[in-house]
């Protein structure tokens, strides 16, 4: 694996990690590091570095939901137009094309169900090429980008051993 | 006096690992840098198999050798490494690598026979030797040969009177590879003084910067070597106890004498979840000798920084610096002061004495705690 290969694995598993820290796993300068991020944020392969957040442990409310969507194209409207209209609006958390009996699956947030549902009603589902949405809440969150939100951790191997 | 062991068995002494054992178990803020085995789960795909094998109440005993099946895809995984062995009648599957080992040691040792065995090496082969009748010939490996075996060493100890050579690369403690040419020679030795060798290659597939290379593949090694490998370092499968040795038909035949009598057969559970393994946990291997390398490459960084030299290991996931003096003592006053636990390398022959055997097998979170109190430990020193 190259250095730069690797450094997005190391990246996508933990991105807080310092340079110094990230320099030393990859047995590069901390420059060198440094130099590859510029690189992978310039040509927009890294596009941004999140925490990955159980709410169910906040005090927050914070619902969310999956949202398929059917449209209909015509001459003028492809999928491009219609995801650049829909992506713009910041409840929007995730927007992909997807293969199957629907269109476009998107994930929206809010702070209430009927936060959501409106913001569907009245800005989503109003788009003229969309012919239907259909609403999914999510209940509970078992694993989030790679993460596992289940507390099955703990280490329960000898501590020294051959 | 009743029940009183026989003198092979008196005449091994308690591991010094129990030791440091017990003193790390003493406290619960120590962070294990003491671990030999993997902190990975098993790769849930050869977990699930083994789960629905046991609801479909595949719990009776295997053939053997162990299921055909099983021996198959260990036969053409083992191809990698230039091995072709014949999965009929070449390949055992046994009750983890130890087990193989210990069925090579009392299949080819005669009483009085020399053992050859280089040090620093894991601590079960010198008692294996020993149990077996066998009269174990230390080899001392050193840092300047970044522990690599030689046949000066080997020649300086005497070897060329062995009747066998025990075998350990990618090595535990020390992390050391020996690249394809420095297995020739130790291979062309062991051809001009007719010494068979067990080779055990448990840690083939954590070997970073370069690929393992096989003692048996060397020409003249296959007729005299028995491989042994398993599932527990590089699937992490440890609990599972999986292994398996590869050789000449006859001499497979020879151990199956022994494991048919003494273990009918591997564990069943185990098989299942190692036929999944070999089918599709491929990946998973990858990924983990992936995150073991980067934390090798931070761990060897940090010594550097700290100052204590250590060669650069390139297998298994152990680091075996030098701690500048008496190292069961670094390691109790390291465990006490700053409550990170690493095992004396004395422990492993006397050749490991003045080293540490730190292993990696331990998140880098944990890590980089672990690192910062050695540093705290060696300023303060």
């Amino acid at each position: 694996m190259d250095t730069k290969r690797e450094l997005l694995s190391l990246l996508s598993t933990d991105a807080r990690e310092s340079t110094e820290d990230i320099a030393r796993q990859l047995g590069v300068d901390p420059e060198r590091v440094e130099a590859l991020l510029d690189e992978l944020e310039a040509e927009g392969t890294v596009r941004g570095y999140q925490a990955v957040v159980d709410w169910d442990n906040t005090d927050d409310q914070h619902v969310a939901a999956f949202v398929e969507l059917n449209v209909e194209l015509n001459r003028e409207t492809g999928y491009e137009e219609i995801a650049d209209r829909i992506a713009r609006f910041s409840e929007v958390e995730s927007l992909r094309l997807v293969s199957g009996d629907y269109d476009f699956a998107i994930e929206v947030t809010g702070d209430s169900m009927q936060d959501v549902s409106q913001f569907i009603s009245n800005q989503i589902a109003p788009i003229p090429e969309i012919t239907q949405t259909v609403t999914h809440f999510i209940m509970e969150t078992y694993k989030e980008a790679g993460i596992d939100f289940g507390d099955r951790d703990g280490d329960d191997r000898l501590s020294v051993s051959p | 006096m009743t029940l009183q062991p026989n003198d092979r068995v008196a005449g091994v002494p308690e591991s010094g690992i129990r030791k440091f054992f017990e003193l790390a178990e003493e406290r619960d803020d120590v962070i294990s840098l003491g671990v030999g085995e993997p902190d990975f789960s098993t790769p849930w795909a050869a977990r699930s198999a083994a789960i629905h094998s046991l609801e479909e109440g595949r719990t009776s005993y295997t053939s053997n050798r162990g299921m055909s099946d099983l021996r198959r895809l260990i036969s053409d995984y083992s191809r990698r490494w230039d091995h072709e062995y014949d999965p009929e009648t070449e390949v055992l599957v046994t009750t983890g690598a130890s087990e193989a080992v210990d069925l090579a040691l009392r299949t080819f040792v005669s009483p009085g026979d020399t053992v050859a065995i280089h040090q620093p090496n894991y601590i079960s082969y010198q008692p294996g030797i020993e149990f077996a009748g066998g009269e174990p010939l230390g080899v001392t490996t050193t840092a300047a040969d970044d522990f690599a075996l030689t046949p000066a060493a080997l020649a300086e100890a005497g070897a060329e009177e062995a009747d066998l050579l025990v075998f350990c690369y990618p090595n535990n403690p020390t992390g050391a590879v020996m690249d394809a040419d420095e297995i020739r020679a130790v291979a062309e030795f062991c051809v001009d003084n007719d010494i068979d060798v067990i080779a055990d290659e448990i840690y083939a597939a954590l070997t970073y910067d370069g690929d393992h290379t096989s003692i048996a593949s060397m020409p003249g090694m296959r007729e005299r070597t028995i491989v042994i490998n398993g599932f527990s370092k590089a699937y992490a499968m440890t609990g599972l106890r999986l292994g398996y040795a590869l050789g000449p038909a006859a001499a497979i035949e020879s151990m199956n004498r022994v494991h048919q009598y003494t273990m009918l057969s591997a564990p069943t559970t185990a098989q299942y979840a190692a036929i999944e393994a070999l089918r599709s946990c491929e990946d998973a291997v990858d990924e983990m000798a992936a995150e073991y390398n980067r934390r090798r490459r931070f761990v060897l960084s940090r010594f550097e920084e700290i100052g204590l030299d250590c060669f650069t290991a390139r297998g298994a996931f152990y680091a075996f610096p030098e701690c500048g003096g008496d190292d069961e003592a670094f390691a109790e006053d390291l465990l006490k002061e700053e409550g990170v636990a690493v095992v004396p390398g004395r422990v492993f022959g006397e050749s490991g004495a003045g080293h540490l055997r730190v292993s990696y097998a331990t998140s880098m979170r944990e890590l980089k705690t672990a690192m910062n109190r050695i540093e705290t430990f060696c300023r303060n020193r």
